[in-house]
């Protein structure tokens, strides 16, 4: 009772994930409690967990999701734990809505914070884009997907580290889903996570008609052009220019946000820039909760002046 | 080949949002698609000009679903049918795929689209939910869907811009992050034949909230927390003042 059992994803970041278990489990007298389905991870990376509980079959990896739900359920039944930790990563979308379901728990995604208080959990996410932060009261046991800002301790202490194998279920060796190939990220000639300087467009460019303005501010800063996920996902920008949760994770000098509303899955990607700038038209805009810099004006107004100040 | 896509509702994400207790204040939003499941609705059309099958738009009886399932049909479904569950709407995520799953529980599409999530609320995945309630294998963040005899490739994406290609045996529910494809621009005059031409179905379904979903207690605006220093001035002084702030900061290339 009073566990917190957490999902490792091997390409997440398992440490600050333990560090964030462990102060829930505090909260509720428990273990923190590591499930790691199918993966291969130093026991450096799992030293948070008092117990590390393993499931291994040859379907679990490479990751397919229908057989991660399986394994989570197996693992959710068999430890009964009262919080049920995933980061906000592809498994974060792709399992802990279906895991929710498949065990009959209620679910909350995006949680930038979550505490326990008497037998419940508050949960804080953010909604409609980054524009909204929502709280609701959870009954435990649930299933909770938080945001890599929410993880504020880099580590915690270090927990018994108990091993314990969980059979997998029969489920494993029947599924409906195949492994079919891993695809090598296109490159299409630009690494955004080397640029010194970046001018990131979003919603707010209006289309791919006007990003011939954000290039010529660009070339001006000799930065390299990015695009936020609508932009890439309209085509305005091939997708090698994404930056963001799904695209690249940057860390220039500079980062200068051009009509880019700030939604979380964006910030994930950017807010290790040195330096960050944001243009928007509306002042309540996300984005200039991670900028050092704000102006809110017209982009394009601001784009023309800058360029012609600069060159 | 049957696809149906579920298409949901979002505000217009050109609009602010005025809070409103624990909703925001839906006198004064304007309730479009949402974003993803334009994308869903896409790689539908898509797979249907490859293959010939035929899509299906169902969305869940709500102000504004008629207007965007028209959209839908000008976009290239070929039927649509608004799901009515009686006095659900708002809709949380869990209970729309519930609504949705009995729909489709008739319909008996092959395969599945909808969006990898709407913005609208705390748990917005419905394709993992929709895929439980129908026992039907899923993958969730995917861009790009190819039907190969008879089984669903799909690309999921991953962190940093992996990616992997999976099968999925059909029937099987798919959460689209993006098309292969932009969506196309469809113009004004097709719109308004849509308008005519579309004869929306209606599928009665018998569903109770879902006792699973969590209610929002309270919104709030994001704090201005560390918060950006804000620039004023006109255009040119904003111009002025960043260059210079550019080069004091060591940002420009020396």
């Amino acid at each position: 009772m009073g566990d917190v059992l957490a999902y490792i994803d091997p390409s997440g970041d398992t440490e600050r994930l333990l560090a964030f278990a462990r102060l829930l489990a505090n909260g509720l007298g428990g273990d923190v409690v590591a499930f790691v389905a199918g993966g291969d991870l130093g026991a450096d990376t799992l030293a948070g967990a008092d117990v590390i509980l393993e499931m291994s079959h040859p379907a679990l990896s490479p990751y397919l999701p229908e057989a991660h739900q399986a394994a989570l359920v197996a693992a959710i039944e068999a430890r009964k734990p009262d919080i049920v930790l995933l980061e906000n990563t592809t498994a974060g979308y792709d399992l802990g809505a279906a895991v929710a379901a498949q065990a009959d728990l209620p679910f909350v995604g995006y949680c930038v914070d979550l505490s326990v208080q008497g037998g419940e959990a508050e949960a804080t996410s953010t909604i409609y884009g980054g524009q909204v932060l929502a709280t609701a009261r959870a009954p435990l046991p649930a299933v909770f997907a938080v945001n890599s800002t929410a993880m504020h301790e880099i580590s915690g202490p270090t927990g018994r580290g108990e091993r314990v194998e969980l059979a997998a279920p029969a489920k494993l060796s029947s599924l409906r889903t195949t492994f079919v190939e891993a695809l090598v990220p296109s490159d299409e000639g630009v690494d955004l996570t080397t640029a010194e300087r970046i001018v990131c467009v979003g919603r707010g460019i209006g289309g791919a008609e006007n990003i011939e303005i954000a290039q010529e501010l660009a070339d001006a800063l000799d930065a390299e052009l990015a695009g936020s996920r609508p932009v890439i996902d309209s085509g305005w920008l091939p997708k090698a220019r994404q930056v963001g949760k799904s695209g690249a994770r940057v860390k220039p000098k500079l980062y200068l946000a051009l009509g880019v509303s700030g939604a979380p899955e964006h910030v994930e990607g950017m807010q290790g820039a040195e330096l960050i700038v944001a243009v928007n038209k509306d002042p309540s805009a996300a984005i200039f909760n991670v900028a050092d810099y704000g102006v809110v004006a017209d982009l394009f107004d601001v784009a023309d002046e800058l360029t012609s100040v600069l060159s | 080949m049957n696809i149906a896509v579920a298409l949901r509702l979002m505000p217009n994400p050109g609009d602010e949002l005025e809070l409103d207790g624990a909703d925001i204040d839906r006198g004064y939003v304007e309730m479009v698609m949402n974003e993803f499941d334009e994308q869903a609705l896409e790689e539908a059309v898509l797979i249907k000009e490859a293959t010939g099958a035929t899509v299906t738009a169902v969305g869940l009886r709500s102000e504004g679903i008629e207007q965007a399932l028209r959209v839908a049909y000008a976009r290239g479904a070929d039927r649509v049918v608004i799901v009515d569950a009686g006095e659900l709407d708002p809709y949380d995520s869990r209970t729309a795929s519930l609504a949705f799953a009995q729909a489709l529980g008739e319909l008996k599409p092959d395969l599945v689209l909808t969006g990898v999530q709407t913005p609208t609320d705390l748990f917005g995945q419905g394709a993992p939910y929709l895929a439980a309630a129908l026992d039907w294998p899923q993958a969730n963040v995917v861009a790009g869907v190819e039907v190969i005899d008879g089984t669903a490739h799909v690309t999921q994406e991953y962190a940093g811009g992996r990616r992997a290609v999976l099968g999925l045996e059909l029937p099987a529910v798919v959460g689209v992050q993006s098309a292969s494809s932009p969506p196309r621009y469809v113009s004004m005059a097709r719109l308004r034949q849509a308008m005519t031409e579309a004869s929306t179905e209606t599928l009665v379904v018998d569903v109770a909230a879902s006792p699973r979903a969590l209610k929002i207690e309270s919104l709030a605006r994001p704090e201005q927390t560390a918060g950006a220093k804000m620039l004023e001035g006109d255009p040119e002084q904003l111009a002025t003042q960043l260059a210079a702030l550019l080069r004091e900061q060591g940002a420009l290339v020396s």
